[in-house]
């Protein structure tokens, strides 16, 4: 009974935030990689792209909610991501016509091309803030909980309560689907092997006449929808800020790189360590022991490894450290010059 | 009368010319080699050839076609297949999608060039789902030439087919290319290794500074005491 | 010379933008744009030797200002003295043990002919022991500490000591920092190095935050000393009080001018010695070693120059130049606030600066961080400006013209945005591009 408690709470407070917030991480690191595979740079400006792709969900989702339109129990947002999927699209297209294009025709250097995404971030962060303020914006409809801590402990008859918020569910499906979608898409399809073919080896690519701008046309939708999916569901499981979304970029880049940047499965692993090791340094192990611990051996103190304020700084610990021991990642990624 | 003719190129980069007035060609269901010392400007002709680099005067002519202007891809379709000396393969894409690759330009069914690639190189066959980077040296210049084969091209052009293999392993991958050949694909390479590639030519040219200094049968080069002394070595 | 015409005309077209907000707007803004032009100034000559010079991408220039900030308490605050009886000592021998084991393990990396996953073992559970001793030996302590007088000190407090001296040891701090970081992530790709950096300087800001025994955390040190007068002792000065008659200006406003320019002298000063030693360094043989690496880095290795050290020397200095101005940046605030270091606005932004003004020229650097901070300051007003012309028209009832004008002041970002997508596009060498030597 013990044990059973102390699971419960395990998986309460570490594993379904662990798996939720991992899945978010897991999504924007994919895109990450794969601009970074087949476009060839450290796009700094995934995070906005994530905030934009979630404030066209926000005002999608109020128009929706305006005109009665409500996807049940379930977040509105959900019924929405098809939308704000294309707007996000449209954005980044068009922030490659007019700025990125030029770049890969002149071949320029990737740090170059970084410095570039720079000011694509600044416009981009001014521009959402510009039309939808800075200040937090709450766009989480529909029922709260899809099993209530009340409820669990009622069910079962043990001390520790379970909650899986419906956001959390919604989050662990959507990604598994749209991962699935995108190994789909990457390993079966002609047109996914082409991408891969592209990212390998782009002379030899050319020769077999795969078409560039078509592989890059398909690179910023598929880096569109994950940014969008990404954003908006951390936004319905957080809260949405513009502000928020700057600082989520060193996480995803912690997760891309700790799996091997330019590995899909890398980056949602990568998304998994990150997410995990946050919360189990800066977990609370107290009642986690006095559950499996006689009380007389229970310890003063919360039991924490590193304070929760140090929580996203997790991240940046791990992401320095990989760096530096093995930079390839935990998958072997690629190494552009 | 030649399959695959370069006629007259001269070619370079910038404003100095690498090739003058270079003319290279092979015929059907043959095999030529391009030999030459080093900067002779033998893979500049292939590239030349290929469509990689602009050509200033001259021409060239695929089945009495004149294909000067087109694109690399467009070759392609046309009926040549390309193996760079160099970053040949797909290293991340399994034995198989470096092969489907090849085909990529075609719209039909592959299964029966697949098949023909499979029976000519079967450990291929056998290591279809692994990484093409993963294999050794020789296999991927395997995965290399069967890219270029899927499109069922009429020239297949190799540029250092035995560059960084062993002995054995050239000498397996030279058979190979005889093979080729008598199947009815003309293959024009580019050799370092000038001996052995001559051995097993129907036609040799022998470049040198961008200029043709002999041409002749495979037999007949080996066997001019001049190449002999300035080429091969001894 | 045509060059020199250049700069100057630049110079001069800086200083008449800034003698226009002083004319139009107030002469005190105008001082604390100015202020802090110079501050942004040599931050972007920091960046620029390291970037224009040697092609490092250092993106931590947040985390070396707010070493430089924190230097400020180290040096100018008074001691809290029972901080010292509550153990403060156990703090640093804490810490002390920690660092030990660290070095220990690399030590072990190092030297020993261990199996490499033996030596992983070794490593992990050396800096795991060393880590739970440090926070067994610290943690009451800090409790201690923080819970002395919360609200107004709990914290070390610093040595006393006049707070220009927090300077140069700012600079210092970042020098020893960034040898430590240099030496570990230089190695790097460029844009590894760039995510490295600030990952970095994040958990130099993660710490300043929390570790509220060292900074306060964010209650924040207020009123850091001055190296300048305050404005209520100058407003009995005598001549003061001459001044306020003679240019007919509120007494309270002479004063803070005089703060103000007070300021801008040592300011200016220390920003022309930084410059000054640049421009040597970079004529020097040294200089030019840099660049013959930056432009070939393999012929460069080839030539048997140690690029290795060489990086890191030109990263220490850069980044204690970016410590200085962080140090100088906190002084002139009075305050240090952990929470104002955001990367946007401190390594993104400077980085903009170095970029337009034309990577790899000090003038350019400078007229850069002129510039761009004007801008960044300015663009605000000029927003709610622009957004009120084009909306006039539309009644001040109307719901997007007052969300319009709500959100004016974001159109910063994007300006900046433009600017830095502009150029590179279009000047990629910037306003004064590099000059061959």
């Amino acid at each position: 009974m013990e044990f059973l408690n102390s699971f419960i709470l395990i998986t309460n407070y570490i594993i379904i935030p662990g798996l939720t917030y991992g899945s978010q991480l897991a999504l924007g690191a994919l895109g990450i990689t794969i601009v970074y595979t087949v476009l060839r740079f450290s796009n700094f400006a995934h995070g906005e792209l994530m905030s934009f792709g979630t404030m066209s969900t926000i005002l999608l989702t109020w128009i929706f909610i305006d005109s009665n339109i409500k996807f049940g129990t379930f977040p509105t947002a959900i019924i929405v991501l098809p939308f704000s999927i294309i707007f996000t699209i449209i954005y980044c297209l068009l922030v490659d016509k007019f700025v990125f294009k030029f770049y890969r025709q002149q071949k320029s250097k990737s740090v170059i091309v970084l410095i570039v995404s720079i000011g694509v971030m600044f416009f981009t962060g001014g521009l959402i803030r510009f039309i939808i303020g800075p200040g937090d914006k709450n766009f989480m409809d529909g029922e709260r909980f899809i099993l209530k801590a009340k409820d669990f402990k009622m069910l079962t008859g043990l001390d520790e309560g379970l909650t899986i918020k419906s956001t959390q569910f919604v989050t662990i499906i959507l990604t598994i689907l749209l991962v699935i979608l995108l190994f789909w898409f990457l390993n079966k399809t002609k047109t996914g092997k082409s991408m891969r073919a592209y990212s390998d080896n782009q002379e030899l690519a050319l020769l077999s006449g795969i078409n560039p701008e078509r592989i890059v046309l398909i690179t910023w939708i598929i880096t569109g929808t994950l940014a969008c999916v990404a954003g908006t569901l951390y936004g319905l499981d957080k809260s949405y800020k513009p502000f928020t979304y700057l600082h989520l970029v060193l996480p995803i880049f912690a997760a891309a790189i700790v799996g091997g940047v330019g590995n899909p499965i890398g980056a949602i692993i990568g998304g998994f360590v990150i997410s995990f090791s946050e919360l189990l340094i800066t977990f609370a192990y107290k009642k986690f022991f006095f559950y499996i611990l006689p009380n007389n051996f229970l310890p003063d103190g919360l039991l924490q490894i590193l304070s929760t304020d140090y929580k996203i700084a997790v991240s940046f610990i791990i992401l320095v450290l990989v760096l530096l021991i093995k930079p390839t990642g935990i998958y072997k990624g690629k190494i552009i010059k | 009368m030649y399959l695959l003719h370069g006629e007259n190129i001269t070619c370079g980069y910038d404003t100095v010319d690498i090739l003058s007035e270079c003319s290279v060609g092979v015929r059907k269901g043959e095999i030529a080699s391009i030999v030459g010392p080093n900067g002779a400007g033998k893979s500049t002709a292939m590239k030349s050839i290929f469509g990689l680099l602009k050509i200033r005067l001259g021409k060239i002519l695929l089945d009495n076609e004149d294909i000067t202007n087109l694109l690399p891809q467009e070759r392609v379709l046309k009926g040549m297949g390309y193996v760079p000396q160099t970053n040949n393969i797909f290293p991340t894409l399994s034995v198989q999608e470096n092969l489907e690759m090849g085909a990529f330009i075609q719209h039909e069914d592959f299964s029966d060039i697949l098949d023909y690639v499979y029976d000519l190189f079967p450990v291929l066959r056998e290591k279809r789902n692994q990484q093409a980077g993963e294999l050794s040296g020789g296999q991927r210049q395997q995965v290399a030439v069967g890219r270029a084969l899927m499109t069922k091209p009429k020239v297949l052009m190799l540029d250092e087919p035995s560059a960084g293999v062993s002995p054995i392993v050239m000498e397996s991958l030279f058979q190979k290319i005889i093979e080729i050949a008598q199947q009815g694909t003309a293959v024009l390479m580019v050799e370092q290794n000038a001996k052995q590639a001559l051995e097993i030519s129907d036609l040799g040219f022998v470049l040198n500074q961008g200029k043709n200094l002999y041409t002749g049968t495979g037999k007949a080069l080996l066997s001019n005491k001049e190449v002999i002394q300035s080429f091969l070595g001894g | 010379m045509q060059d020199k015409q250049h700069i100057i005309l630049l110079f001069l077209s800086m200083f008449i933008l800034i003698a226009f907000v002083g004319f139009f707007q107030s002469w005190n803004l105008a001082l604390t744009i100015f202020n802090l032009c110079i501050i942004s100034s040599i931050m972007s000559l920091g960046i620029n030797i390291q970037w224009g010079n040697a092609g490092i991408v250092n993106f931590g220039v947040m985390g070396f200002a707010a070493l430089g900030g924190l230097a400020n308490i180290i040096v100018s605050m008074p001691p809290t003295a029972k901080a010292w009886d509550a153990g403060a000592i156990y703090i640093l021998i804490g810490i002390i043990i920690f660092i030990l084991s660290i070095i220990f393990s690399i030590l072990v990396w190092l030297k020993s002919g261990l199996s490499k996953k033996k030596k992983y073992i070794i490593n992990f559970l050396l800096i795991i022991l060393g880590y739970f001793l440090m926070r067994y030996i610290i943690d009451s302590p800090i409790k201690a500490i923080e819970s002395i007088e919360p609200a107004k000190t709990g914290y070390l407090g610093g040595l006393d000591l006049p707070v220009i001296i927090s300077w140069p040891i700012g600079g210092l701090l970042a020098a020893l920092i960034a040898y430590v970081i240099g030496k570990i992530s230089l190695g790097l790709r460029s844009d590894y190095l760039a995510i490295a950096t600030l990952g970095i300087s994040e958990i130099i800001i993660y710490i300043l935050k929390n570790e509220d025994w060292l900074s306060r955390g964010v209650k924040n040190v207020n009123g850091l000393p001055r190296p300048v007068p305050y404005e209520i002792e100058l407003q009995s000065e005598p001549w003061v009080l001459e001044l306020t008659k003679f240019f007919n200006i509120p007494v309270s406003e002479i004063s803070s001018i005089l703060v103000k320019l007070s300021y801008s002298c040592i300011f200016l000063l220390i920003l022309i010695g930084i410059l000054l030693l640049l421009e040597i360094a970079q004529k020097s043989p040294w200089g030019r070693m840099m660049r013959a690496i930056r432009d070939n880095e393999v012929s460069a290795n080839a030539m048997g120059k140690d690029i290795k050290t060489r990086h890191l020397q030109v990263f220490v200095i850069g980044s204690s130049i970016i410590g200085i101005a962080g140090a100088m940046l906190t002084t002139l605030d009075g305050q240090f606030t952990p929470v104002t270091y955001q990367p946007l606005r401190f390594t993104f932004l400077i980085w903009i600066m170095v970029i337009i003004g034309g990577s790899g020229n000090n003038f350019g650097s400078i007229i850069g961080g002129f510039l761009i901070w004007f801008f960044w300051v300015q663009s605000e007003p000029l927003g709610l400006w622009f957004i009120s012309q084009i909306t006039t028209h539309i009644s001040d009832t109307n719901i997007i013209k007052g969300h319009l004008l709500e959100n004016a002041a974001h159109i910063k970002l994007m300006f900046m945005g433009m600017i830095l997508l502009i150029t590179l596009r279009f000047a990629p060498k910037g306003l004064i591009p590099e000059v061959k030597r």
